[in-house]
């Protein structure tokens, strides 16, 4: 547990294995909502609060339940399943205790539950991290490094990406490449980009 | 709508990549080649299939408020078993697809289909109409597929992560082939644009194919409005008709009774 593992994960998770961009997680999310950058800060934000927590449970779970009871197999079915409740659970606590959270976060919590970066960001803890020779804590600290760091990485792009798109809304696009299609060339060429950092760590 | 529209309806009119833009994390990751396309869409086909035959059957039990979470739970079931049997009998393709084998559990298509489909038609519908949706998936997953590995490599292989039929690796076709008629030793595969299998070649690759089909629909509906167009101008032309004939029959039965 220390800070090079924490400033290690942020940074490869973040910008050289970017959830989005070099992954292709939450493609979903980041068509639909990147329309407007308020909507991308919105569900970016709500992307990392839940990854977060989502990591930690799930990683709980396989440590603690799934691993020692050698049955592994059944992870994804109780991954789902943690992951569409935990969503539930956490806007009901958002809507007691944070009003103002709730109105920011609330309509893009539902979406969540059908986002594949939260259950591929725990997918590829229990494939990343090796249960058999750290202890707990160590690999829950690892688990929840690498899930800042993709929220991040996730926001960062979404942001960028609405940024773009804002101003790509006015400039003169040929019909047959308006919407969808030039979106996604932009979306290479920030790809490409991205490529650039591999091999930085 | 009959059987054979109900199967047919996922190949282009309905399909779920081109026109819905559904399940479009595996169109971009596990296109590289042309073999974890057709592996991943025939894992798709095989799990949209039997989560809607389960689905259409259960569908009376399922009280309405927790139906998907029934659903998910269904869905999860199958992918696990196709997670066991890729380990077991195609361990290179298992490895190629990675987190996406568990990763179909999220695919919005196969949800979407029991939401829409499965959980208001019978079992055969059903049946038939997950076979047709997966199939539709896996044509446009290998049009990705083959587009993307042909231009970085140029040239098809098959039995890399497939072994089925083959002992060694075989290329399906290569432009080697072709160019080798005329000069000797060329090797394609070093002028090959290599970024097309790499992250940023999958997203320019899939906005080059979308954009293909928007110029196909907007040249269709154009073509539709002038045929309306025309139809209205016959219209109009025939009611003018009509109304010259009127106005000279008038004009003889005046005559008449003078």
């Amino acid at each position: 547990m220390s800070f090079t593992v924490f400033a290690t994960a942020i940074i490869s998770a973040m910008l050289i294995n970017n959830v989005i961009l070099m992954q292709f997680l939450g493609i979903c999310p980041f068509l639909g909502v990147s329309k407007k950058s308020s909507s991308a800060v919105g569900m970016s934000a709500a992307v990392l609060f839940v990854m977060v927590i989502a990591s930690a449970v799930t990683y709980t779970i396989y440590d603690l339940v799934l691993y020692p009871f050698d049955i592994p197999y059944i992870s994804t079915i109780a991954f789902i399943l943690v992951i569409a409740s935990l969503v539930q659970f956490v806007e009901m606590v958002i809507k007691k205790f944070s009003k103002p959270l709730y109105k920011s976060l609330g309509i893009y919590l539902p979406l969540i539950t059908t986002n594949c970066a939260i259950l591929g960001v725990s997918e590829g803890n229990i494939t990343g991290i090796w249960t058999e020779t750290m202890p707990y804590w160590e690999g829950l600290f690892t688990a929840v490094s690498v899930s800042v760091g993709t929220g991040l990485g996730f926001g960062l792009i979404i942001f960028a990406f609405s940024s773009i798109r804002e101003k790509l809304d006015g400039s003169n696009v040929p019909a047959s490449w308006k919407g969808v299609p030039i979106s996604l060339v932009v979306a290479g060429i920030m790809s490409l980009a991205f490529l650039g950092l591999a091999g930085i760590i | 709508m009959s059987k054979k529209e109900n199967f047919l309806k996922g190949f282009l009119k309905e399909n779920p990549i081109f026109v819905f833009l559904l399940g479009m994390c595996p169109a971009l990751a596990v296109t590289a080649t042309f073999e974890t396309s057709l592996g991943m869409g025939l894992l798709v086909v095989f799990v949209l299939t039997g989560s809607n035959i389960v689905v259409s059957l259960v569908k009376g039990f399922i009280p309405d408020q927790v139906r998907t979470p029934a659903y998910i739970v269904i869905i999860a079931t199958f992918v696990t078993v196709v997670k066991m049997l890729t380990f077991a009998y195609a361990i290179e393709l298992y490895d190629a697809l990675g987190v996406f084998l568990p990763l179909i559990v999220v695919n919005c298509l196969i949800l979407g289909r029991a939401e829409a489909f499965a959980s208001k038609n019978n079992v055969l519908d059903s049946t038939i109409d997950g076979i047709g949706m997966g199939l539709g998936f896996t044509f446009a997953l290998v049009v990705i597929g083959v587009f993307r590995e042909f231009l970085a490599t140029g040239g098809i292989q098959w039995g890399v992560y497939l072994p089925f039929f083959v002992d060694a690796p075989i290329h399906l076709f290569t432009l080697d082939w072709i160019i080798n008629l005329f000069t000797d030793g060329f090797i394609i595969a070093d002028y090959g644009l290599a970024v097309f299998s790499l992250p940023p070649g999958a997203f320019i690759a899939l906005g080059i194919i979308l954009a293909g089909f928007q110029f196909k629909k907007s040249r269709q509906i154009k073509r539709e409005l002038e045929e309306k167009k025309k139809l209205i101008a016959e219209r109009k032309r025939q009611a003018l008709e009509k109304k010259k004939e009127k106005a000279l029959a008038a004009a003889k039965l005046a005559k008449a009774g003078e």
